[in-house]
């Protein structure tokens, strides 16, 4: 389904967090290319830079080093008030633990979204796009953990994003459960196009890329492309 | 809606009792500063509209009796609008309902009836015809104290002579706001007002054509001290007794002093609300960020600015402190009506009630919104400047560390319980000590709240019971020859009579001047002592004069200085006089003499005018059947009457206002505790689970969160005692020490009070707080993620 155009690349991007007295080097060098439709699964050890990564890539934090370009902006110029901007027009994010709003039902949550994006399709047909119509006025302690991620899918994607990055997506769930939100993530790859990187340690997920990147100590040790997508359905673990 | 504000909604209702508790202390805190600031205007603008309206004067001054002749000088003084020459007499009223005349003030009416300046407001009835000679407008408070009406017959002594006279109506005036005489001190049941023609005036005390009294009105920027002096000058010859600025005329000198007392109050006591009010959002509003770091991330995530997250945090304080401001408004007034309905006992205004003012609601607004910022601009500053990464990571575990209490041991001393209680303050001191300041403070506005009541019951003991040991106390309306104390001596039922003379005197010092009473005490007068605030007797000096030390200070005045004493009665001698002694009294402003020196400086026979007598108490009725049908007997005071009388007065006072200041109290009390306890439980619930898995009680869980409460009130409830007495000390700061001081004495009663009104509120918030806990699923904490 993808394109040879580049949606998002980075370039020679390093990360240093700073703990105390210690440094500790989260991404030393990477280079990194997301085409147009594309779904890449990022795979890697604890600790080996995955998610520090995708936050770069998401503007939720800013490099220590290299670039981060979005087709003609570049993010690593960009102030809060930018990245905000990209954030709210261009990405949206699917985390391990859900981060639903506790005191907002499922339909408020991704109101929360669609309230801030003047392009967004209604609430309730996103909801449906995840299979929750039924579900759309629990409160999140009402639903299970399978329901509650495909709420935080369902937020993430109201707006119509270029990308959706997910962070661990099914770490919280079984496997059963799991399956369940890839496929919701596969599907919306699919029928909105939406360019989309998945997190994850769970080697049989990446199945179901279009490429698999490999990342440890915070370098990208190998990358390769499925000559044949698995079905979420089919994946197994 | 939106779902922010769906979620603000949520939130506030989630977190209810932690509102509530909060907005009832931002409530506290405006209830006081609208009631206060409110009472404040209600007066300020009742006093300045009746001066308006009833053209109340500049300069008042007193003289025998001057021709009216000198009328075109007073004008011609640069600066003076307007003259208004009257006549002002004294006369007595005996009334049946009580063993002594009242005093009435006689005030002349032009033929219209309508003064140039000072005006009459007829309440009832009507003007008094200038055609008829026995008609007179009377004053409304002694009116309505004996039940008297328009249209009522009323015997009054003019000049010696009884006269009948018909009151044709009832009658306020802004000279008379509050009822006083001139150092007589009477309340508003002795004390009466009569208006009548002036023709009628003129003739009973012989000025026709002469006046007894001027009033004067000043342009504006007019220089009053000189208008003053000249208006002395050119009465002088006529028995000018000295002329007073409007500050000093002796109502609006007391209504004034009031009026100023509540400005101070209104913005110390409020303060004291708010800054609570603002600590506790600040806590609350703190945990409830913590709790959320996960929700601020996504909505950045998501898109949401900063501002937009920041706003929506602000709006969640800012809709507490509008509930607390709304709340506090409405008990305000309610508040303010009965403080102003206490205030119009015994100020007298024709028109006028409590009032909201806008500028009052709306600083009230924007105040309790502001406290409630001014606790919630760090906590929200820090969720604006939170990455976005950061805030998806939990917070890192606090850190504790090795300290002070445990280097020395003290910590292994206590259980791991106490130690979780002892590493929790080592490691937030700051809410340690604005906790217990909280608490403090509600236990130092009981104190200070009660103060007046323990002051009271001491002036009482030292004033009552030591300085003033008569039974009965007799008061002359002419000065008698010292042989009738003789006479009252054979009365039934009497031990032993004494007596003394005391003169209304002008003590003058550079450009200084004060009128106050002027006493002559024989050298063995044993039932009236002159006391210091320390409980000291003194004796007036053999030479010379002892003055209060706060005239002294008014006056610029040391000992060895030489004053002028001017006597305002009788003789009318001046003298300089030199000042021996100081005597710190709790009451104004005094001078005293031995009885011969004063008798010397009036240049009179012995005389006295007023007789002290110990009496036996049960020939107490035939006694006063006897005194109150001697000749030139003014007054017949019991001192058990005005104990009894005080004490009801003033117990119901401090009655009421130990009730409000403890309902307050309380809400401060009760905001600090559970707020605190709640939060508390919300930071530690996870080490209060893993005590609960590792076998520990609920009672030994809770005796954590229990071990923080006893900590705030050990170190709360004392420094609150220490703060309410200081509080006390400043509250009596405020007070006009010319009019009366008191030293600032509370007794255990007040400290034991206050502390168990605290501790008790404490230990039920805890009771209530520990039924939550019970019902809390500890153990289900450990299974969800931080």
């Amino acid at each position: 389904m993808s394109s040879d155009e580049v949606v998002l690349e980075a370039r020679a991007l390093t990360k240093v967090y700073r703990m105390g007295e210690v440094e500790v080097r989260a991404l030393a060098g990477v280079d990194f290319a997301l085409h147009a439709g594309e779904l890449v699964v990022l795979v890697g050890a604890s600790g080996s830079g995955k998610s520090t990564l995708l936050n770069l890539l998401g503007g939720l934090d800013t490099p220590t080093g290299g670039s981060v370009r979005y087709r003609d902006h570049d993010l690593t110029r960009a102030g809060d008030a930018a990245l905000t901007r990209y954030r709210r027009e261009h990405v949206g994010f699917v985390f391990q633990f859900y981060n639903l709003v506790p005191s907002l039902t499922a339909r408020e949550n991704v109101e929360l979204v669609t309230d801030i994006s003047p392009e967004a399709a209604p609430a309730e047909e996103t909801l449906a796009l995840v299979g929750l119509s039924e579900r759309m006025d629990h409160f999140p302690a009402q639903l299970s953990g399978g329901e509650q991620q495909r709420v935080a899918i369902a937020r993430a994607v109201a707006k119509r994003p270029d990308l959706l990055l997910c962070d661990e997506p099914t770490g919280a769930l079984d496997s059963a459960t799991g399956i369940l939100v890839l496929e919701v993530i596969e599907k919306v790859n699919r029928e909105i196009g939406t360019s989309t990187v998945v997190i994850t340690h769970n080697a049989p997920i990446a199945a179901m890329a279009d490429r698999v990147v490999t990342l440890a100590d915070g370098k990208v040790i190998s990358e390769r492309r499925n000559r044949t997508k698995a079905a979420a359905r089919d994946l197994r673990w | 809606m939106r779902p922010l504000t769906k979620k603000l909604w949520r939130d506030l209702l989630h977190m209810r009792w932690q509102v509530v508790t909060i907005a009832l202390v931002v409530a506290a805190g405006v209830a006081n500063y609208v009631s206060i600031s409110g009472t404040y205007a209600s007066l300020l603008g009742a006093r300045d509209r009746y001066y308006e309206r009833e053209r109340f004067a500049n300069v008042f001054a007193p003289c025998a009796r001057a021709p009216r002749a000198i009328v075109p000088d007073l004008a011609a003084i640069d600066g003076v609008a307007r003259v208004y020459p009257r006549i002002v007499e004294h006369g007595l009223i005996p009334m049946t309902t009580m063993p002594e005349p009242a005093g009435a003030t006689l005030i002349s009416l032009p033929v219209d009836g309508v003064p140039p300046l000072v005006g009459v407001v007829v309440m009832a009835g009507r003007l008094p015809d200038p055609e008829r000679t026995d008609e007179a407008l009377l004053l409304d408070a002694f009116a309505s104290n004996h039940d008297l009406h328009a249209g009522e017959m009323l015997s009054v002594v003019i000049n010696g002579t009884l006269r009948q006279v018909r009151i044709s109506g009832i009658a306020m005036s802004p000279e008379y706001i509050l009822s006083a005489e001139m150092g007589g001190g009477r309340g508003d049941d002795r004390f009466a007002v009569l208006w009548m023609p002036e023709a009628v005036l003129a003739a009973a005390y012989d000025l026709e054509g002469a006046f007894s009294n001027v009033l004067l009105s000043t342009e504006p920027g007019a220089n009053e001290r000189a208008v003053l002096a000249e208006v002395d000058r050119i009465l002088e010859p006529y028995g000018g007794s000295g002329a007073v600025p409007r500050s000093h005329q002796i109502s609006a000198y007391v209504v004034d002093g009031e009026i100023a007392q509540l400005s101070g109050m209104a913005t110390t006591i409020p303060f004291i609300f708010l800054s609570v009010a603002a600590f506790l959002l600040h806590v609350a509003l703190s945990r409830l960020v913590e709790l959320q770091r996960g929700q601020i991330a996504i909505l950045r995530a998501v898109g949401y600015r900063a501002s937009e997250v920041g706003a929506h945090y602000l709006a969640f304080v800012a809709i507490i402190g509008l509930l607390g401001g709304a709340l506090g408004i409405g008990l305000g007034v309610w508040l303010g009506e009965a403080w102003m309905n206490l205030y119009l006992e015994f100020f007298h205004f024709p028109y006028e009630s409590f009032r909201l003012t806008p500028d009052v609601a709306i600083t009230a607004v924007a105040v309790s919104v502001g406290a409630a910022f001014a606790g919630a601009t760090t906590t929200v500053l820090r969720v604006m400047r939170l990455p976005p990464a950061d805030a998806m990571r939990p917070a890192s575990p606090d850190v504790y560390r090795a300290s002070l209490l445990t280097r020395i041991g003290l910590v292994r001393l206590f259980e791991s319980g106490g130690r979780m209680v002892l590493r929790e303050i080592e490691r937030r001191p700051g809410r340690l000590l604005l906790s217990s300041f909280g608490i403090a403070m509600s236990v130092a506005i009981l104190v200070a709240g009660r103060f007046n009541g323990d002051a009271i019951e001491y002036l009482m003991e030292n004033l009552f019971g030591r300085a003033m040991r008569e039974d009965v106390m007799l008061g002359f309306v002419r000065p008698v020859p010292e042989a009738s104390l003789l006479e009252l001596a054979h009365l039934p039922g009497v031990h032993r009579v004494e007596g003394f003379r005391q003169v209304p005197a002008r003590i003058r010092f550079g450009h200084a001047h004060r009128d106050v009473g002027l006493a002559g005490h024989p050298p063995d007068l044993a039932l009236r002592r002159i006391m210091d605030l320390e409980g000291t007797f003194h004796r007036p000096p053999e030479h010379g004069l002892a003055i209060t030390t706060k005239l002294a200070e008014i006056l610029g005045v040391r000992v060895g200085d030489e004053v002028d004493v001017e006597v305002l009665a009788g003789s009318r001698r001046r003298a300089p006089v030199r000042v021996t002694a100081l005597v710190e009294e709790m009451f104004g402003l005094q001078g005293y003499m031995t009885d011969d020196n004063l008798r010397r400086l009036l240049r009179e026979e012995p005389s006295i005018d007023v007789a002290l007598m110990t009496v036996d108490p049960s020939q107490l009725g035939e006694l006063r059947r006897r005194l109150t049908r001697l000749p030139g007997v003014g007054s017949v005071v019991r001192r058990t009457a005005i104990l009894q009388a005080f004490r009801e007065q003033t117990g119901r006072m401090l009655g009421t206002m130990t009730l409000i200041l403890t309902l307050f109290a309380g809400v401060i009390a009760i905001g600090v505790v559970y707020n605190n306890a709640r939060v508390a439980l919300s930071m530690r619930q996870r080490d209060l689970a893993t005590l609960r898995v590792l076998g520990f009680t609920r009672r030994e869980v809770g005796s954590v969160l229990f071990g923080e409460i006893v900590s705030h009130l050990l170190l709360g409830v004392p420094f609150g005692l220490w703060a309410g007495h200081w509080m006390a000390v400043g509250i009596m700061s405020t007070i006009d020490p010319e009019r009366y001081r008191w030293p600032v004495v509370i007794g255990p009663q007040t400290y034991a009070f206050a502390a168990l009104v605290v501790i008790v509120t404490t230990m039920a918030t805890w009771l209530v707080f520990r039924e939550r806990l019970r019902r809390l699923d500890l153990i289900a904490v450990l299974k969800t993620r931080e």
